[in-house]
């Protein structure tokens, strides 16, 4: 009886879960592109408004506006009149359809137009089952920031989270833009930390199932996961070098908080001691080229990131100011460090550009954590609170545009941003 | 004897305020579930300069460690030693703490402690883990230097993880700073 009841709760708790995040938007940039786009023809008829999804991400990644279309319907293959779209001061025009097929499917197509100069930036079809519109929508959002900003888009990229109700923690994979959320554990005990592999199959992360922090590595799509640290002492803060053969991680077994590096192509083999301190060491992350771990130490009196090569050698300080600096993440595109700075008892995002030096906060927060990059290197994503609730948002690196990833009950934390989906 | 009963008092009395802290989950079942994955196609376009991508949901197969059924067992003697903030002294009312401890396990060489270090809430979950960490790796050393063999005991750190209470005020912040002495 007992075992049934725990079934049922479980159930329950799963059923809960599937709750929709809700985007909010706020601030304003100086330099946002006004892409008009209108209803797309059929789109009442299928489970998700495509244009509702392609213009909220567009808006968040704050290079966006959208233009009032109200009262416009065009399909993909209405030839438009650009003077009214000029009028309307709009720099692009998107139109599309959606049709449902007698098998259930759902033929999406649309059309990108540069409005201004009157031309033709090109179309794009998509066959999909009802569960994958809402991806159609992020690969739409994709193809019109490419287009229009000659960047890639993100919108079709993956998000990894945990969640805490009551006593239970769950590992989510969600949508860049924290729908679609499904869970990859479930867990009594805490998980935290949760990296993406540079592929993006996998995640490795800490949990404590075993009344002890342990590092296991997931393959999200099979569920088969890998303990891959259980030494002696606490075993944590798994980072992914960007050919995916070593984790760099904490381990207490030598005493002390130390890095090691593991190699995952020989398992059971030795980790590899990185530092040699005797103050605490952790938090290792990857520079995109691998040159360098950037890891916290409070070597100097106070935590503070520093950065050392794969191979050792002595670490170099990297934050100067501030007497307590932590949770490191590095741009992919090697420009920009972003890290949690606590200022009067308050702790904070900044954003670094590591030519210069200089270092900014982006929040009106008072207590971020564990940013993480867009694997464009244009947005963060990070983790805070909010009238007294754990929230997850992305901001711009500014801080001008900030949408907040919200609607799932419970605690949210420990976000971290997948790569590219190939 | 009273010794020995006050400590198992103090056990109970965690193990009731705990909440399920001394349950233990690393027998729980690891389950593999298979995932139905959507299947989608990707399609020519009809007309002009189409680009065409197939879209695949990426599938996520969901593991379930949570347990079926709870069950609590009292272990030994379990003790608790708080620490003022950003400290990682022990204070000097927690020596007969730590004498009590090094002599259950010095009676037995067959007995395993684990010292679990824990943090408030403020700050890095990370950086908590490793702040706790150092806690628990002090209570070892004073156990050590008691004559406690280093092979029974391990320190290990929840950070941030496991409140013992819930809240942001400073008596909860109190109440949370520890190292909790867990006979395995």
């Amino acid at each position: 009886m007992k075992r049934l009841i725990a079934l049922l709760v479980i159930v329950l708790v799963h059923g809960m879960s599937v709750a929709q995040f809700r985007v909010e938007v706020t601030g304003v940039g100086l330099t946002q592109v006004p892409v008009a786009i209108t209803a797309f023809k059929g789109e009442d008829a299928a489970r998700q408004k495509i244009s509702a999804v392609v213009l909220a991400d567009l808006e968040r990644s704050g290079q966006f506006r959208g233009v009032d279309t109200a009262g416009f319907l065009y399909d993909e293959a209405t030839a438009p009149d650009f003077s009214i779209w000029r009028q309307k001061n709009a720099d692009a025009l998107l139109s599309g359809s959606v049709s449902r097929l007698a098998d259930g499917r759902f033929d999406v197509r649309i059309h990108l137009w540069d409005t201004v100069r009157g031309q033709d930036l090109g179309a794009f079809g998509n066959l999909v089952v009802a569960a994958d519109l809402r991806l159609a929508a992020h690969h739409i959002a994709d193809f019109v920031y490419e287009k229009l900003t000659g960047d890639k888009g993100i919108f079709s990229t993956r998000i990894a989270y945990v969640t805490k109700r009551g006593q239970n923690f769950n590992l989510w994979v969600a949508d860049a833009d924290g729908e679609n959320p499904q869970s990859a554990l479930n867990s009594a005990e805490p998980i935290i930390s949760p990296a993406w592999s540079p592929t993006g199959g996998q995640l490795a992360y800490v949990s404590f199932e075993a009344r002890k922090p342990t590092i296991y590595v997931h393959e999200v799509a099979s569920g088969k996961r890998k303990l891959v640290a259980n030494f002696k002492g606490s075993n944590s803060a798994p980072a992914w070098s960007p050919d995916a053969r070593f984790l760099a991680v904490t381990l207490s077994r030598d005493g002390g908080s130390q890095l090691f590096l593991l190699d995952l192509t020989a398992p059971g083999s030795e980790p590899r001691r990185l530092t040699q301190s005797n103050s605490i060491d952790t938090e290792p992350i990857f520079s995109a080229d691998g040159k360098y771990i950037y890891f916290v130490s409070d070597r100097g009196g106070s935590p503070q990131i520093y950065r050392v090569a794969p191979s050792g050698g002595n670490p170099e300080r990297v934050t100067y100011t501030g007497t307590y600096n932590i949770s490191p993440a590095l741009s992919p595109d090697g420009r920009w460090l972003a890290y949690i700075s606590r200022v009067n008892g308050a702790f904070k995002l900044f954003v670094m550009d590591l030519q210069s030096g200089v270092a900014n906060p982006v929040t009106d927060t008072s207590s971020d954590e564990k940013p993480s990059f867009s694997p464009n290197s244009r947005l963060l994503i990070y983790a805070t609170q909010e009238q007294g609730k754990e929230a997850l948002m992305t901001t711009t690196l500014d801080g001008k545009i900030k949408a907040r990833l919200s609607g799932q009950s419970g605690d949210i934390r420990e976000p971290n941003w997948g790569p590219f989906q190939k | 004897m009273r010794h020995f009963v006050l400590v198992m008092g103090v056990g109970v009395a965690l193990l009731l305020s705990a909440c399920g802290s001394t349950v233990r989950l690393d027998n729980a079942p690891v389950e593999d579930r298979s995932v139905s994955a959507g299947g989608t196609v990707g399609q020519q376009a009809g007309g002009n300069s189409a680009t065409v991508s197939s879209v695949g949901n990426g599938a996520v197969a969901q593991v379930d460690l949570t347990p079926r059924t709870a069950d609590a067992v009292a272990q030994g003697p379990a003790r608790v030693i708080y620490f003022d903030y950003d400290s990682y002294a022990i204070r000097a009312e927690y020596q007969s703490v730590l004498d009590s401890n090094a002599r259950y396990l010095m009676a037995d060489a067959s007995r395993k402690v684990r010292l679990e270090g824990h943090t408030d809430f403020r700050g890095g979950r990370e950086y908590n883990l490793s702040l706790g960490q150092k806690r628990a790796e002090t209570v070892q050393r004073a156990l050590t230097l008691l004559g406690v063999r280093d092979n029974q005991i391990e320190a290990i750190s929840f950070g941030k993880e496991k409140p013992a209470v819930d809240g942001e005020s400073e008596e909860a912040m109190a109440k949370n700073r520890r190292v909790e002495i867990s006979y395995q």
